[in-house]
C-alpha cells in the first residue's frame, strides 16, 4: 500500500508548494487566464454564496484505503479526527438553522469512533438529508462494520459511494488491489437491505472520476454504461451516477506533475470553462468543515488551508450564518476543475 | 517555425483553418460536429470507428484526439487495440488482395 504524501514528507504535502505550481507556468506567463480573470469576465468576481444549504463535515483523514488521486491525502497513517465536542456544536448548528443537508465525508467517516452516535443524534435535529460518502470497502474491512448497511437504513442515510469503474482492472489501479471485489460485495449488501433499488426511498448513488488526466465523459452516458454492466455482471442496482472531475491539488496534482500532464490538463480545463457551470458551483451553497472545526468554501480549499473569508466566523464555535452568507469565496486555479464542461460538484454535473 | 512537421500543440489550433477560408471552415466544423452526435450509431461507437480510421490514415492529431475521447467514454484498452487491429487488417488485406492483380498480370504476360 502506498503512503500518504504527508507520511512520505513529500514536497507537495506543503500547501505553499501546491499553490506555487498552480500559480506558475502558463498562468504566470499570461498564456492562460487565471481563474479570477475568467470570473471577472463573466461578472462573477468576487464569487458570492447563494445561501448555505449543505454542511459538509470531514470527520477525519483516517482511511482504510490509499487512492492514487485522493485530494484529502487520506490513509491509515493519518490520525486527524473530529472529536465529540465539535460534533455537539454541529448538532446545535443543525437545530438552529435551515440547513437541509448534512454531508459526511473523510477519509472513511465510518472510522471515526463517534460516527454512529453523531448520525443518530443528527437524525433528531430535523435536518432533511444525511449523506454518508462511503468508500464501500470499509463495510467489508472488519466485522464491526458489517452491519453498516442496516445502520444506514435505520437512520435513512443517503449513501454516496465511489466506484471508479465497472471493471476490476481500472478500479484496482486507482484505489488499490482488491478494492473492486470488496466494493462489489459491499454494494450487494446495500442492495440486500433495499439501497439503490428502483423506487426505493433508500438512496444509493455512485461517484465516477476519470482514471487519469482527462475530463469525465457525459454523465448520463456513463450512468447508462455503469447500470448495464453492473447489473449484467453482478446484479447490482443503484440510483444515480455522479461524474466528478479530478481537481488538480494534492495527490492528483502530484500525479499530473510527475507524469508531465500538468500543463495539458490545465489547458484542457481552461478551454472547457463553462460560464453556466461557473454560476452553479457548489461552494455557493455549501460550507466545508474540517476535523478541527474550521470552515472552508469547499473540501478542496480545506486541503489548501484557505479558510472562509468571514474572519469573525471561521470556526464552528463562532458559526454566524449571516456573515458566512455574505463572505467572498476564495478562488484559485484549481477551481477550473469545477467549471469545466458540464461542471463538477459533490453531486455530479451542475450545468 | 518549428523544426518538426508535427507539433502536438497544433491540434488545439485546428479551428484556425477558418482564418484563410471562414465559410468552408464553418460548414466543415458544423458537419463534423453533427457526424459525431448520437444517431443510429452511438457517440461511443463513432469515436471507436474514428480511432480505427485515425490509425489507417496515420494522423497523429486524430490518434491523440480519439484515444482521449474513447478513454474518456470508458472504452477499454483491449477494445481500443482491437479497433486498431481492424484498421491494420483492412490495410494489410488491401495490400494483399492486390496480389490477385499481380497474379493476373503475370499470367497474362507469361506463355
Amino acid at each position: 500500500m502506498i503512503k500518504s504524501l504527508k507520511a512520505r514528507d513529500h514536497k507537495l504535502a506543503q500547501i505553499e508548494e501546491q499553490l506555487k505550481v498552480l500559480s506558475g507556468g502558463d498562468f504566470a506567463n499570461g498564456e492562460l487566464p487565471t481563474f479570477k480573470d475568467k470570473m471577472e469576465q463573466i461578472g462573477e468576481y468576487p464569487l458570492k454564496p447563494t445561501g448555505i444549504e449543505i454542511l459538509q463535515v470531514n470527520l477525519g483523514y483516517m482511511c482504510n484505503q490509499v487512492c492514487q488521486h485522493c485530494h484529502v491525502d487520506a490513509g491509515p497513517d493519518r490520525k486527524e479526527i473530529m472529536t465529540k465536542e465539535y460534533m455537539e456544536i454541529l448538532l446545535s448548528i443543525l437545530r438552529n438553522t435551515q440547513i437541509q443537508t448534512l454531508d459526511l465525508t473523510g477519509g472513511a467517516p465510518e472510522m471515526n469512533p463517534e460516527f454512529r452516535w453523531f448520525v443518530t443524534e443528527a437524525r433528531k435535529t430535523g435536518v432533511k438529508e444525511i449523506i454518508v460518502r462511503s468508500n464501500l470497502t470499509i463495510i467489508r474491512a472488519n466485522k464491526k462494520y458489517f452491519d453498516l448497511p442496516q445502520f444506514f437504513k435505520d437512520n435513512n442515510v443517503h449513501v454516496i459511494s465511489s466506484l471508479p469503474f465497472y471493471n476490476k482492472d481500472k478500479t484496482d489501479k486507482q484505489r488499490g488491489d482488491g478494492v473492486f471485489n470488496k466494493s462489489i460485495e459491499a454494494l450487494k449488501m446495500l442492495n440486500e437491505v433495499g439501497y439503490g433499488i428502483e423506487g426505493s426511498e433508500l438512496k444509493m448513488d455512485l461517484v465516477y472520476n476519470p482514471n487519469g488526466a482527462y475530463l469525465p465523459a457525459d454523465q448520463s452516458m456513463l450512468e447508462a454504461d455503469f447500470k448495464r454492466e453492473l447489473d449484467k455482471d453482478f446484479g447490482i442496482k443503484f440510483h444515480q451516477l455522479f461524474a466528478i472531475t479530478n481537481i488538480p491539488i494534492s495527490r492528483f496534482l502530484d500525479y499530473l506533475v510527475a507524469s508531465d500532464n500538468y500543463e495539458d490538463y490545465m489547458d484542457t480545463l481552461v478551454t472547457a470553462f463553462n460560464p453556466a457551470a461557473a454560476k452553479g458551483v457548489m461552494c455557493r451553497n455549501t460550507v466545508s468543515v474540517d476535523y478541527d472545526g474550521y470552515m472552508y468554501d469547499c473540501d478542496f480549499n480545506q486541503m489548501l488551508d484557505m479558510k472562509v473569508a468571514s474572519k469573525s466566523s471561521q470556526h464552528i464555535k463562532d458559526f454566524d450564518i449571516e456573515k458566512l452568507n455574505n463572505r467572498a469565496i476564495f478562488v484559485h486555479q484549481h477551481c477550473y476543475g469545477c467549471t469545466a464542461g458540464a461542471g463538477s460538484s459533490c453531486q455530479g454535473v451542475v450545468a | 517555425m518549428s523544426d518538426s512537421y508535427y507539433n502536438p500543440k497544433d491540434l488545439k489550433k485546428f479551428g484556425n483553418i477558418a482564418e484563410y477560408e471562414p465559410e468552408l471552415a464553418k460548414d466543415f466544423f458544423n458537419w463534423y460536429g453533427k457526424v459525431f452526435e448520437d444517431g443510429a450509431l452511438s457517440k461511443k461507437e463513432k469515436a471507436l470507428i474514428a480511432l480505427a480510421v485515425s490509425h489507417a490514415v496515420q494522423c497523429p492529431y486524430c490518434i491523440d484526439a480519439y484515444t482521449s475521447d474513447t478513454l474518456k467514454m470508458g472504452v477499454s484498452e483491449a477494445q481500443m487495440m482491437e479497433a486498431v487491429h481492424v484498421a491494420g487488417a483492412i490495410k494489410g488485406g488491401a495490400t494483399l488482395v492486390h496480389g490477385v492483380q499481380m497474379m493476373n498480370k503475370v499470367k497474362k504476360l507469361s506463355m
